[in-house]
Order: structure tokens, then sequence, then C-alpha cells
């Protein structure tokens, strides 16, 4: 019982600090990240440090950042989390999915910590969470895929069969079709997020089925290196900018760019009018950034595409709308509807026109 | 629907494939042969990937490259071999601490070389050779590594099988007081074979890096050295079963995707225990028959040698 | 020229002495590389060491030390039987991954029961696992031969991708909008594995972790078996004279050390992991081993590795924390500590002595 209070104590003290940290100068605001891969993977957790990065940049000396690498999901991730709430942080971002039930608990034990849960759906009074549309991205990727593929055949790796991927893939075909009818979409599941080599061969496997456009969906360059192999098959750089690959393979990317969220977050945080929200930001909000699109691809298809994406920013235009079908013919999206986020939060089916299963 | 998967071009990429952990798995074979357990092939891999993709990125030569990965694998290796053979540390722990340190240590050189990218290795030249139907897109179209490959495994079997020395190492893994007590070195033997398996570590894991990804990320063996464990228990210590195993446990993978590019449904996740439970199943077979396992299997496999006179 | 001569029995001072020695050694060396990184080598190795025992938020992590090395032990004491009777089980890791998910599955099927029975079956269920997983080695080793290292360490990778597996399918959290992963043991709370003193970081796996070490220094000075897997170790001969089954033996040490990872997975799992995932093992069956080699096979010995393995992590964390140090740094520091602890124990086994020209 001592002890609980020893530690209630040295909340109570942190609270103060923390209450008192924006009003002075000197007291910097300090904001702590958690990542779940190294920084050095120049994938996920490295486009998250390249936002914590932006964040030093815009606010100088009236921030401070801390960061945990490679802290593994679970039991770790609440000692992790923890400790960074107990040396002051009064700002975290926990910036992997399996941090969900670890940041709701530290949040329960540190009500004035504010804290900001990537891609997760649990929410309390401290705890935002934060997403970002990749889809909208995917919907570009895929209509330069359409116009790009000789054969008529796209190839997608999957890390795993959860929403966000399901997403992607529905949303690259829906858009391939949309300028190429005949065209074939082939999924591979790594099952892994993070496998260099893996990634490498499903690549090439995919190349080897005659793909010749590659689309990857988990966090690696591989793919790309994979495609430079073999002339005339063209990527997409994913995660990061990827512009060692250009201008072919890589002829455009998808970039999670973290920077304009962290920076409005953290501003919040300093003025003292943080809340606790649900954003789930786009190509509209910057946080997914389409990549400079390389001269290989032919100039109305480089204005179509950027077409696209500014009618996705401008909110004019929704990737999921409807006429669309579900992959057994059922009718999803009626003429003109849109859909809700709720059923692409949870979104386990292919549209229609797809081969294959989703694995269970 | 397997009608659709080219067969000559799953070789070839199999044969790619399955370099890296084909390597470490062959030096880690002569270093079991010789009586030493080294669960640090990870680790030493990791660490040749690091090495071998500086190397190659500063002076510009992949040959370079590898020649640096290999020396660094056994450099690495000589930790363990100093704690194992001078100081009679337990090969199973010390195994284990040297993964431990290679993936940490690899992070640490490896900050400046992330995103960057390395000098191509180019293609054996085969010249005509390589337009021979089947043969030549299949097996005449590789990167030199590839051969090395086979060739360091045609080495290894002949050593093995011919020369004094493979016959001495193996009566050293077999028995290492009745091999002292013929007066050979057991130590200095031993401590050869690991630096020769770390070596060969490096150099699987600089394929990684400079031919098969190539490009260098943190942790990028992603368990690759594990498999490459398997493989020598699954060849049940003879160095053609080696490539037989490592090309079918880079083949198992290289298959699932291929299957899944053709659209063939298959339940991913059990198929990929497939080698492991094969790899089982055949370590019964040989165990089960005993005169064959005996020729085999290292009979100091993992002990500590320590000589009392 | 220097020559090991085996002492005829461990030396206590050196027994106790190398581990402080180690420790020592790994502090200049590590000093050295946290220098040569530009970071304070004293500020750094404080930060490991004493911070976490006695620096300000020492009370949260003096029982956070508690949580992590509680497994450890409970993993490694198993492990130290079998290894004294020179039985090597290397897979404690597939073990404790079994022993998880057979006790999860059994709580989850109960779904939502609040009856008082089920924890203790879910307790029972999960040594079941481990020692189901355990036996597989064994029997193979007693009906042919099989070398239980190495089929062992093969059943960690099978166990893995059935882990997997579970995670996306059968165990998959219907709740969880299609993320992988079971339900929450923390909102389960007949299933849920919390702290029985609050802020102690005391669980039942920390129980079960001490009431082991206390059973196996019982067994090992006190009971026959103890005495039969001793000498089982030392000399086999001996020991088939004395009338011990290296059978019994074999499936004893197995079964024991499978049954205790597999307690250490079910407590994990139900405790302060909370769900099956995908990523739920971290290492704990293959860290396990070298705390027992650290613990030199002694059960007090493994308690005082365990405790010290963790606060290599939890200082390590603390270091990343305030000092910036990349996690790669701690990693490798990690790996120089067992270096020397390894290397060091000669000196307990074995005297050095100068030896002159005219050698036998």
């Amino acid at each position: 019982m001592q002890r609980r209070t020893l530690l209630k104590s040295s909340a109570a003290a942190l609270v103060a600090v923390s209450l008192a940290g924006p009003a002075l100068a000197q007291d910097p605001l300090k904001v702590g990240f958690i990542y779940v891969g190294p920084i050095g993977d120049l994938g996920w957790s490295y486009q998250h440090d390249q936002g914590r990065l932006a964040i030093e940049e815009e606010f100088g000396d009236k921030i401070e950042t801390v960061y945990l690498e490679s802290v593994p999901e679970g039991a770790d991730a609440e000692r992790a989390l923890t400790q960074m709430a107990m040396q002051g942080a009064d700002l975290i971002f926990t910036t992997s999915f399996g941090y969900m039930d670890p940041t709701i608990n530290v949040a329960a034990k540190f009500p004035d910590v504010k804290f900001e849960h990537a891609t997760g759906y649990k929410r309390a009074d401290n705890v935002a969470t934060y997403n970002a549309r990749f889809y909208e991205g995917r919907a570009v990727m895929g209509t330069i895929a359409g116009h790009m593929t000789k054969s008529n055949k796209i190839g997608y790796i999957g890390s795993f069969p959860i929403p966000e991927v399901i997403q992607g893939i529905n949303a690259t075909f829906i858009h391939a079709q949309k300028v190429n009818p005949d065209v074939e979409i082939s999924v591979v599941w790594a099952y892994t997020w993070f496998d260099p080599a893996k990634e490498a061969d499903a690549a090439k496997a995919l190349i080897e089925q005659g793909v010749d456009v590659i689309l990857a969906h988990t966090d690696s360059t591989a793919p790309l290196a994979e495609a430079a192999k073999t002339e005339g098959v063209i990527g997409f750089g994913q995660a990061s900018d990827m512009l060692d690959f250009a201008p072919s393979p890589r002829v455009s990317s998808i970039i999670d760019d973290w920077s304009p969220y962290y920076i409005k977050r953290v501003q919040e945080a300093l003025d003292g009018t943080w809340t606790s929200t649900d954003t789930w930001g786009g190509i509209g909000e910057g946080e997914v950034v389409i990549g400079e699109i390389t001269d290989a691809v032919p100039a109305e298809v480089k204005a179509e595409a950027e077409a696209l994406a500014a009618a996705i920013g401008d909110k004019s235009y929704h990737p999921f709308t409807g006429p669309l079908n579900k992959q057994d013919g059922s009718a999803w999206l009626a003429e003109g509807e849109v859909a809700d986020d709720g059923t692409l939060a949870g979104m386990n089916f292919y549209v229609e026109g797809i081969k294959g299963d989703i694995p269970q | 629907m397997m009608g659709s998967i080219d067969p000559i071009l799953l070789i070839a990429s199999l044969m790619v494939a399955s370099t890296p952990i084909l390597l470490a798995a062959i030096g880690e074979l002569v270093t079991e042969k010789a009586g030493v357990l080294n669960l640090g092939v990870e680790g030493m891999m990791i660490v040749g990937a690091i090495a071998g993709f500086a190397m190659a990125v500063e002076t510009g030569s992949p040959l370079m490259g590898f020649l640096g990965a290999a020396l660094a694998g056994a450099a690495l290796s000589l930790i363990f071999a100093f704690l194992t053979q001078v100081l009679l540390s337990n090969q199973v722990a010390t195994g284990l601490a040297l993964t431990l340190f290679g993936i940490g240590f690899s992070a640490l050189i490896g900050q400046g070389y992330t995103g960057v990218r390395p000098p191509p290795t180019p293609k054996m030249d085969f010249g005509p050779l390589s337009d021979i139907p089947v043969i030549g897109p299949m097996l005449l179209r590789h990167d030199p590594m590839v051969y090395v490959s086979i060739l360091i495994i045609a080495a290894v079997w002949a050593f093995l099988k011919f020369t004094r020395a493979g016959l001495v190492l193996r009566a050293v893994g077999e028995s290492h007081d009745a091999a002292h007590a013929l007066g050979y070195k057991v130590v200095r033997l031993r401590v050869l074979a690991i630096a020769f398996g770390g070596a060969c570590a490096g150099l699987g894991g600089a394929y990684l890096s400079l031919v098969r990804v190539p490009q260098w990320t943190e942790g990028m063996t992603a368990g690759a050295g594990w498999i490459a464990l398997a493989i020598v228990v699954f060849a049940s210590w003879r160095p053609w079963r080696v490539l037989a195993g490592a090309y079918l446990f880079g083949g198992v993978t290289v298959l699932q995707l291929n299957l899944q590019a053709a659209g063939v449904a298959i339940p991913v996740q059990y198929l990929s225990m497939a080698p492991y439970l094969i790899t089982i199943l055949v370590l019964v077979l040989i165990s089960a028959d005993r005169r064959r396992a005996a020729q085999n299997a290292p009979a100091s496999l993992g002990r500590v040698f320590h000589a009392s006179s | 020229m220097l020559k090991l001569e085996r002492r005829p029995a461990p030396s206590r001072l050196w027994t106790a002495a190398t581990p402080v020695l180690a420790v020592i050694a790994t502090m200049i060396a590590g000093g050295l590389l946290f220098a040569a990184l530009g970071k304070d080598p004293v500020e750094a190795i404080r930060t490991i060491f004493w911070d976490p025992l006695f620096g300000e938020f020492a009370s949260y992590s003096r029982p956070q030390l508690l949580v992590k090395a509680g497994p450890l032990i409970l993993i490694a004491i198993g492990l130290s039987l079998g290894f004294k009777a020179q039985v090597w089980n290397i897979g404690a890791e597939g073990q404790y991954m079994m022993g998880a998910l057979f006790g999860a599955a059994t709580g989850l099927a109960f779904y939502p029961t609040d009856s008082v029975l089920l924890f203790p079956a879910m307790v029972v269920m999960g040594a079941f696992g481990g020692f189901l997983w355990a036996m597989i080695p064994a029997v193979l080793k007693l009906r042919f031969g099989t070398s239980e290292i190495l089929v062992s360490l093969m059943l960690v990778y099978v166990a893995q991708h059935i882990m997997s597996a579970a995670s996306f399918g059968m165990l998959k959290n219907p709740e969880g909008m299609g993320f992988p992963g079971s339900r929450n043991f923390q909102h389960y709370p007949a299933a849920f594995n919390g702290e029985l003193i609050a802020g102690t970081g005391m669980h039942w796996g920390g129980v079960a972790a001490l009431g082991a070490v206390v059973a196996a220094y019982v067994l090992l000075s006190r009971h026959i078996l103890g005495f039969h897997i001793r000498v089982a170790g030392e000399a086999p001969r001996a020991a088939r004279f004395a009338g011990v089954s290296p059978a019994l033996l074999t499936s004893v040490c197995l079964g024991t050390s499978g049954a205790l990872a597999g307690l250490a997975g079910l407590f994990e799992v139900t405790g302060p992991a909370g769900q099956i995932t995908t990523d739920f093992a971290s290492g704990y069956g293959f860290t396990a081993i070298i705390v027992a080699f650290l613990g030199r096979l002694h059960p007090v010995g493994i308690l005082l590795a365990g405790l010290l393995m963790a606060l290599t992590y939890i200082g390590g964390e603390l270091a990343q924390l305030t000092l910036n140090l990349p996690s790669a740094a701690v990693q490798a520091f990690q790996g120089m500590l067992l270096f020397f602890l390894l290397a060091f124990d000669v000196l307990a086994n074995f005297r050095i002595r100068l030896a002159g020209r005219a050698r036998a």
C-alpha cells in the first residue's frame, strides 16, 4: 500500500510539473514517441521519427522530444509508456496498433498526460487516436497502375489481412479498373511488415506471373529493388518517398507524412486547447502525400492522377463512391453513395472483380 | 492453376532465395562436425550483412564487400571461440549471447548506411551458354555468389570425405577425448571450424544486403540464421543435403509466394510450418536408424572439452 | 603459458566474486562503447544499473523488475533441472507459447463466465500445453534417440506459426474490428491475472517463480530425485548403477521444464501481455537459457540472474529515454554483459596456473 501512495505522489508531482510546464518558457513541453521498429527501418517507424524531427524543427526549444524504439507490443509497451510518463512526458504518441490497450491503461494512471494512439479505435479523455487514409493514395496509384500496365496485371504485396490493407487493395483495384476494364490484381500476403528478403521474393513471384506494376503494403524498399531488376516493371514508394529508385521503377509514391498532424497537436498542447479527438486525415490534411510522379509516366496520365489526388484532397471525390458491389456480387454502395468510415475501418471484403479470397 | 507457374523461373528464383541460408548452413555444418554448436548464426549473419554492405559501399567493389563480410563474421565468431574453447563457457548460452550482441552491434555500425544503394553485383557471364534452353535461364544467369556457394558445398564435401584434415575434424567432433589422446589439437581445430562457420555466415548475410535485397536495414536477416541451423539438422550433417535442404526451405517460401501470385488459395501459415515438421521427421528417421545416425551426427556436439592432462 | 586446472569443487569465493567482476568489466567495456557514441559513460552506467533500483521513480521500476524477471526465472528453473541432468531443452520459447495458447483458449472458450474455477483451470491447461509441447522431444528421444536440442528448437518455429494462425483465426477477438489478436484478459475479470497487492508488481507468475525457486532448492538439496538429476549429469554410468532410469529422468526433466515454461506463458498472457498476438513471444524462452547459465543452474543464482537481466532491460529503456541512447547500443551492451559473465565463470571452476616450460 505504501508503494502505491509513493507512486501516486510521484504522479502527482508530475502533474504539478506538467501543469506548470506550458506557462514557463524555459520549461519545454516534453513530447514522447514509442516506435515498434528501429528508426532505421526506412518505413513506418522512420516516418514517425521524421514527424518527431519536424516538430523539433518547428517548435525549437519550446519543446523537448524523447523516444523509445523497437518496443515490443504487450507488457513491455505498458512499462515503457509508464516510464516515459514518469520521466515527465506531457504528450505521448504511441505509433503502432498493438499499443492500443497499453496506451489506454497507462493513460488511466496519468490523467494529466495526453496520449495519441495511431491506427487504433479506443479513446479516452486523454487519449486521442489518429490514422491516415492511405487508401486515398492507393486510389491515385491505382489510376496510374491501370494506365501503365501493359500486361493488364497488377500485383499487390499485402502484409497482413487487416482492414487497412484491404482498403488499399480495393481502392487500387477500383481505380485501376476505372481506367482499364481488363485489369486484374494479384495479391500476395507476406505475413510480415518487415522482412526485406521475403518482400523481394514476393515481388519476384508476381513479376514472374506477368505482373508489371507492383504495389507494396509492407515497409521496406525491397520490392522496388526487385522491380528494378526487370525491364518494364514499375512500382511505387511506400511509407517513405524512396526516391533512390526514381524515375523508374519508382514512378510515384505514397508518403506517410505525420508532421502536419504532429505539429498541429503539439501546437494545441502548447496552447492548452488539446482535446481527445479521432483524426483520420488523408491527402487533404497533408498526411498522405503523393510523391512526385516521374517522367516515366505519360503527361496525360500524370495529369489525370494529379487531378484525382486534388479531387480527393478537396473532398469533392471519395475513392469509395457507388455503385460498388462486394466480391460476391451483392450490392454494397448505391449510385453516388459514399462509404462510411465505420465500414471502412472494419473492411473485411473485396469489391467485385477481385479474384481470390481474403485469408481467414 | 499450377500450370501458370514457370518451373524454370521458379527454380532460378529459389536458388537465389536460398543462397544466404545455404552459405550460413554449410558454415554451421563444419562447426558442428567439429563438435561445436554455435547458435549465434543469426548474429554473425547480420554483422556480415552490414560489414559487407559498408565495405562494398566504401570501396565500390562488391567483391571487397564479400571479403569484408567473411572477415567480420569470422572475427565475431572468434569471440564465441574464445569463450567456449578457451574459457570453456556453455555453447548454447554463448551462442545466444552472440546473436543478441550481433544484432545490436550491427545496428550501431549500420546507422550511417540506411537508404544507401550498394554497388550492383554483376551477373556471371557464361556467354552463349546462358542461352541454352531450360538450363540457361534456370542455372546460368545468376550472380557469382550462387556458384561460389555451391563450390563451397563441394569443397566441404571433398574436405570431409577425402582429406586427412577432414577426418581429424570429424574425429574431434565424434570424441574429443579420443582425438586428444591421439595427439590432435582439439581446441585449435575447433577454433578454425568456428571461424569458418563465422565466415560463411558473414557471406550469407552479405548476400542478403548486397544481392538479394539489396540494401541495409536494421534486423534485415529476420530469422534467416535460425533457419540455417534447422537446415544443418535437416541435412543430417551432410554437405549435399545442406544444398537440398536450403533449396527446400527457400523453395517452400518462394513456392507459396508464387502460388499466391498465381491465384491459388493456400493456407500460408500452415504451409510455413511444413519445413520444420519435415525436419523433425527427418531427425526421427535418421536417429531411428542408429547405424547411420552414428556416422553423421557428431557425438560430442555441444559438449565442453577440457584436456585435463 | 596459462593453463586451466579443474578445481575439485567450484570455489565458493570465486563463485560469489565472478559475477561482481563480470559486471565491473562490463561497466568498463560498456562505458567505452557509450563514450564512443558520445554519451557520458558514468551517467549511462548509472542510469542502467542504479536508477531502476534507487532512482527517482524506483518505486515504479522496482516492482517492474519482478514482472520482467518472473517469467525468466520460472522458465530458467525448469531448464536448469534438465541442464543439470544433461537434458537439453532449448525450445522453452515454444513451450511458453503453447502454454499461453492452451490457457488462453481455455479461458476464451468460456467467455464471459465469472466462475472462480476458470483461472485455476486455465493455469492447469497452461502448464499442460507447455508439458505437451516438451513431451514431443522427450518421446522422440526415448523412442528413437532423436536429439532433444534440435527437436525442441524446431518446435519453437512450429509454435510461432500456430500462435500467428490463432491470433488471425481461432482466437481472434470478434469485437476487434478485424485486427488480429485475441480478447484482452484485462477486460475479463475471471481470467485476469492482475497484481495481487497493488503497486508491488507481484502477480501469480511472480509467486510461481518464487515458489519454483524454493521447490527447486529443496528438490536438489533434499530429495532423492534431485540427487538422481545431479548424478545423472555428473556421472551417467554411476547413475545407472544407482538405479536411475534415464528414460524416466529425461521425461521428468523435459516435462517439468515444459510445464513451467507453459505456466510462465499463461501468467504472461493473462497478465502483463493481456492478449494473444502474433508477436506475443518476445524471446523469454531463449533469454531464460542464458539466465539459467548465468545463475550456474543453481536456484538462488537463477533468481539473481533473472533480476539482473530484468535490470538491464529496464535500465536500458531508461537510458534510451533520458540519454537518447539507441536501443541497439543497449542490446550490444547486454550481449557484452553476457559475454563477461560467461567468461569469468571459468574462474569458479578452474584454477589458472602459469605452466612452466617442462610440461607433461
